[in-house]
């Protein structure tokens, strides 16, 4: 067994070293850790979309490169790979990489790290995010206009912070519409799984929504909501191949000019450590086009979109009423980051 | 009654993948093979269907490519443990990763891809009528004709079917087939008409309690209908009470079907009549035949 | 044409050998025909993916650190198949078992001495033990079929850590997100580079595990009950005890595994924690032929399978699932070609 092994590596590196060397060229190479698959046609997906950008626009200047379905409590070894093969700059894009980028990054001194959603830098690890909470605020408004029932359904994966605040942000923009609106929560307990989240959104249009928005990873809810001449929103990707009738907007991850960005300035000796939490201004939130609703909505979500893209609006702007009636005079970026409340009106408990 | 007329339609779409994976699993156990591989024989169902349906247009032909895809494992399973004699657990499992593995390679470029969904009225589509039929076939087949009355002896005892100048390899093989082509079309079920799209691992673990089922069923077609949808009632309920809001852990009624199906196993296994008149006895032992 | 299998009047042995050789031959030429398909030179493909990881030090490490949970879970269940007892839950087991460990850092956060470690090993080897206890209970008491249930309280294991690790357990510094106190200190393995104390306790636990089975009268009586169940009766031997006694192992095992895990890489709990080693261990299990020291090769095989498909996805742009695609085939050629150790294939016309 050993003899042959043996013998099958050194014929092996004859013929691998020949074909490394003649790959290695004087490209700069950003790359890419994933916690899903990139077939999951949400989170991970749109990472990729955007890595696909990165190609399209800096074209041979850069080699990109990719490691899917990283298990967060695993994945220094995946990091480290490519801080050692090369990699000039990584994004590793789930919050559950946190640590292990630090522990990686503390090794590899030269290069560049950028964590996705964490709070944690270091003289070479960026933090980056996206208020996604702006873009559901104006799909709560979109919503609050559409719905006849008055009440939406909303599939929540897991109760993280991110989550807590689209929720919020969600319903602080249909009450500034409505404010009798409510809100039926189902938590999936997963960010994948097409069954569920379908049985979810059936579940939750026969108790009464009429509009269902979604923060889990497939476009099973959106093509429920087709079937079923209901309406919806689309997540992190545009969804409207699945619900042409049925698709109001989609609240984009559009990470493709972040990544464009930083590798540029990472390319140029400009690249500074920060923590990025871009929103509509910087483009990384985006809407897909507004479909399926009349011109007067349209224009509103178009108003609103303007207004937080121009910073003339907050969603999280002004007084606050938590759901036990305490009031939070300003809710800093910090509380956004940390939520773990409901803001008033919303009938669902906390899970803690 | 709209409401509830709604929420019994999503109780039948969820409980029918269920139904159909574990008839075609009933049949193969009744013969006396464990098959542990209809999670794998399932998503490669899922994904030969819909690349067929999105190829085409046509969901039917999409219908009969996932049986294909369900039956081209099972073929892999057959081999394996029939002729190669190689142990049954062991190969299911195989035949899962394989099948999982396989699956999303071959769907990498249909992910994020419409197709037309199995046409339906008011939710009620051809499988789902398909697959009551089907449990009477079942049913019908294994009590009340020869053919039945052979698998069953075949899976009670081997040696003594072998005996009486049954093929008992032959039998095997076209149970195990016949299992397949149910759970490729279970699999089917999920991307052509649940939720009609193509993604990665989208059977999350039907297949593993289509398994179970049987076992709850006592390898009985009526029992297993029962079983089936008692499971995909609790998966709805389970998000119905959500929607009320009573600050009970999701966690809690997400594993709600699991313990119900744990709970359902011990109650029924500790039945030992019932357990003793049904178990194939030979399930899981590879047969040799002495020449 | 037919395929005919002539039974040996002995096992060979000679094939025993080759068997696992030939299907690590056949799974690299499957490898070679996918990387061709995928326009990747299959040799360079082969290269990257099986060889590389054991070029040098830091894969090499990379390789023993992976490879550990699989040779802990694996020994643990080598011995519970062969008694012909199926404890396919390990996955749950193990996420008891880092549960378990990781609850003792949460209570205990300023705990530092080596009592804690050992405090946390067991505790986790325990969490591990108790979760396999629940299918060995349920099959002996009431006969309901330990493979189903073992599987089902794998999905049960995840929620309720996934519950506890989101609330109770949760740091209460971590702006609400879902993961514990970090581990310091003793709260920790002791490692040399990558690779932690947890890759010694998998040796010693295959090399024991191994006695047992093959030196000791247990062994013998496990052997039996698997090979003969009612030879094994006649003798004397215990049915029930043994699917207690095998539980009990491949549990406490698994749960071990779960807590070197957590305390030698991910150093603090966080959900979801599906790292799947649980179910690959069942491979390891079998490629090592239910020996406990043929698991020590086999979950080094299996590491490499994962490492190379790192690699390969780094250098190659070959996708993960290729990795999965793989460990399939590798389990499926392993299980045809045993045929081979108990039969002579032979190839007939047909009459």
């Amino acid at each position: 067994m050993k003899k042959l092994l043996l013998s099958a590596a050194v014929l092996a590196m004859a013929l691998g070293s020949a074909t490394v060397s003649a790959n290695a060229a004087d490209k700069y190479k950003a790359c890419f850790v994933y916690l899903g698959a990139i077939g999951d046609f949400g989170w991970t997906y749109q990472h990729n979309e955007a890595r696909k950008q990165v190609d399209a626009e800096l074209g041979d200047k850069v080699e990109t490169v990719y490691v899917e379905n990283v298990a967060e409590a695993d994945s220094a070894g995946a990091i480290e790979r490519l801080a050692r093969d090369g990699c000039k700059i990584i994004f590793t894009t789930s919050f559950g990489y946190m640590e292990p980028t630090l522990e990686v990054a503390a090794k590899y001194p030269d290069v560049k790290f950028e964590h996705a959603t964490g709070f944690k830098t270091a003289p070479n690890v960026t933090t980056y995010n996206a208020k996604f909470h702006q873009g559901r605020y104006v799909l709560g408004q979109i919503a609050a206009k559409m719905s006849k029932t008055g009440t939406a359904g909303y599939i929540a994966s897991f109760p993280i912070p991110e989550v807590v605040a689209g929720i919020n942000a969600f319903m602080l923009g249909a009450q500034s519409v409505n404010p009798n609106f409510k809100i039926k929560i189902v938590w999936a307990n997963t960010w994948f799984d097409p069954g569920k989240e379908g049985d979810a959104a059936k579940v939750l249009f026969s108790q009464g929504a009429d509009i269902i928005a979604q923060h889990t990873d497939s476009a099973a809810a959106i093509t429920v909501a087709e079937e079923q001449g209901k309406l919806g929103f689309g997540q992190s990707s545009d969804q409207i191949k699945f619900g042409p009738k049925a698709q109001l907007t989609a609240n984009l991850d559009n990470w493709g000019p972040y990544y464009v960005r930083r590798i540029k300035a990472a390319m140029d000796g400009s690249w500074k450590t920060q923590s990025s939490w871009d929103g509509m201004a910087e483009g990384t939130v985006k809407l897909a086009p507004f479909t399926n609703m009349p011109d007067d909505v349209a224009k509103m979500a178009a108003a609103t979109t303007a207004d937080i893209t121009s910073g003339k609006l907050d969603p999280f702007g002004g007084k606050i009423t938590k759901q036990d009636g305490t009031v939070v005079d300003k809710v800093d970026d910090g509380m956004i980051l940390g939520m773990n409340w409901y803001v008033k009106g919303i009938d669902d408990q906390l899970p803690k | 009654m709209d409401q509830f007329l709604a929420i019994a339609i999503t109780i039948i779409t969820a409980s029918t993948p269920l139904l159909i994976a574990g008839l075609g699993e009933l049949v193969v156990e009744r013969s006396g093979v464990l098959n542990l591989g209809v999670e794998g024989m399932m998503v490669m169902g899922a994904v030969c269907g819909f690349g067929a349906a999105y190829a085409t247009g046509n969901p039917y032909l999409g219908i009969v490519a996932s049986i294909f895809g369900g039956v081209f494992m099972a073929l892999l399973f057959g081999f394996l443990t029939l002729t190669l004699l190689a142990n049954q657990v062991a190969t299911g499992l195989a035949i899962t990763l394989l099948g999982l593995g396989l699956s999303a390679l071959i769907g990498e470029s249909l992910v994020g891809q419409p197709i037309a969904r199995l046409p339906n009225f008011h939710g009620i589509d051809i499988l789902i009528i398909f697959s009551f039929i089907l449990t009477a076939l079942v049913s019908y087949m294994l009590f009340r004709t020869r053919a039945g009355l052979v698998i069953r002896a075949v899976g009670d005892n081997h040696a003594s079917a072998h005996a009486m100048g049954f093929g008992v390899i032959a039998v095997r093989y076209a149970c195990v087939v016949f299992g397949g082509a149910c759970a490729g079309l279970a699999g089917g079920y999920l991307s052509l008409a649940y939720t009609p799209q193509w993604v990665e691992n989208m059977t999350a673990g039907r297949g593993w309690i289509a398994l179970a089922l049987v076992v709850f069923a006592t390898w009985l077609p009526g029992r297993l209908l029962v079983g089936a949808y008692l499971f995909g009632a609790i998966s709805i309920l389970a998000y119905i009470v959500q929607t009320f809001a009573w600050g009970i852990p999701s966690q809690l009624l997400s594993s709600l079907p699991y313990l119900v199906t744990v709970a359902a196993l011990v109650v029924i296994s500790g039945n030992r009549q019932l357990m003793r008149a049904n178990t194939p006895t030979c399930l899981g032992q590879s047969f040799v035949p002495d020449r | 044409m037919r395929l005919d299998l002539e039974k040996r009047s002995d096992r060979s042995s000679l094939m025993a050998l080759l068997s696992p050789i030939i299907a690590v031959a056949l799974t690299l030429l499957f490898g070679a025909i996918v990387f061709w398909l995928r326009g990747v030179d299959p040799l360079h493909g082969l290269y990257v993916y099986f060889i590389q990881p054991m070029t040098d030090e830091w894969s090499r490490e990379k390789l023993i650190v992976k490879a550990t949970p699989l040779v802990l879970m694996g020994a643990g269940l080598a011995l519970s198949y062969k008694a012909n007892i199926w404890n396919i839950g390990a996955e749950g087991q193990f996420v008891m078992g880092a549960l378990a460990a990781g609850a003792v850092p949460v209570l205990f956060p300023t705990w530092q001495s080596p009592e804690v470690m050992v405090v946390m090993l067991l505790a986790g080897s325990l969490g591990g033990l108790l979760w396999a206890w629940i299918p060995a209970v349920l099959k002996v008491k009431f006969h309901a079929n330990e493979i189903l249930t073992s599987l089902m309280l794998v999905y049960v294991a995840r929620l309720v850590f996934d519950w506890l690790v989101r609330g109770i357990m949760r740091d209460p510094k971590g702006m609400n997100f879902p993961k514990s106190v970090r581990f310091e200190g003793w709260q920790r393995l002791p490692s040399w580079g990558d690779v932690h104390l947890g890759a010694l306790f998998a040796l010693v636990a295959a090399l024991a595990l191994a006695f047992v089975m093959y030196r000791m009268l247990k062994g013998f009586e496990l052997r039996t009950l698997g090979l003969a169940p009612r030879a094994g009766r006649f003798a004397g031997f215990s049915a029930d005890k043994a699917v207690y006694f095998c539980f009990a192992v491949s549990g406490a095992m698994a749960g071990l595994a779960g807590a070197t895990d957590v305390m030698g890489v991910a150093h603090q709990l966080q959900t979801p924690y599906e790292p799947n080693y649980g179910f690959v261990a069942i491979i390891v299990a079998f490629l090592g032929r239910l020996n406990p020291i043929g698991s020590i090769i086999a979950g080094l095989l299996l590491a490499i399978t994962f490492i190379g498909g790192e690699a390969a996805q780094a250098t190659l742009h070959i996708p993960d699932k290729i990795a999965k695609v793989f460990q399939g085939v590798l389990l499926f050629f392993v299980l045809a070609c045993d045929t081979l150790i108990l039969y002579r294939i032979k190839l007939r016309a047909k009459k």
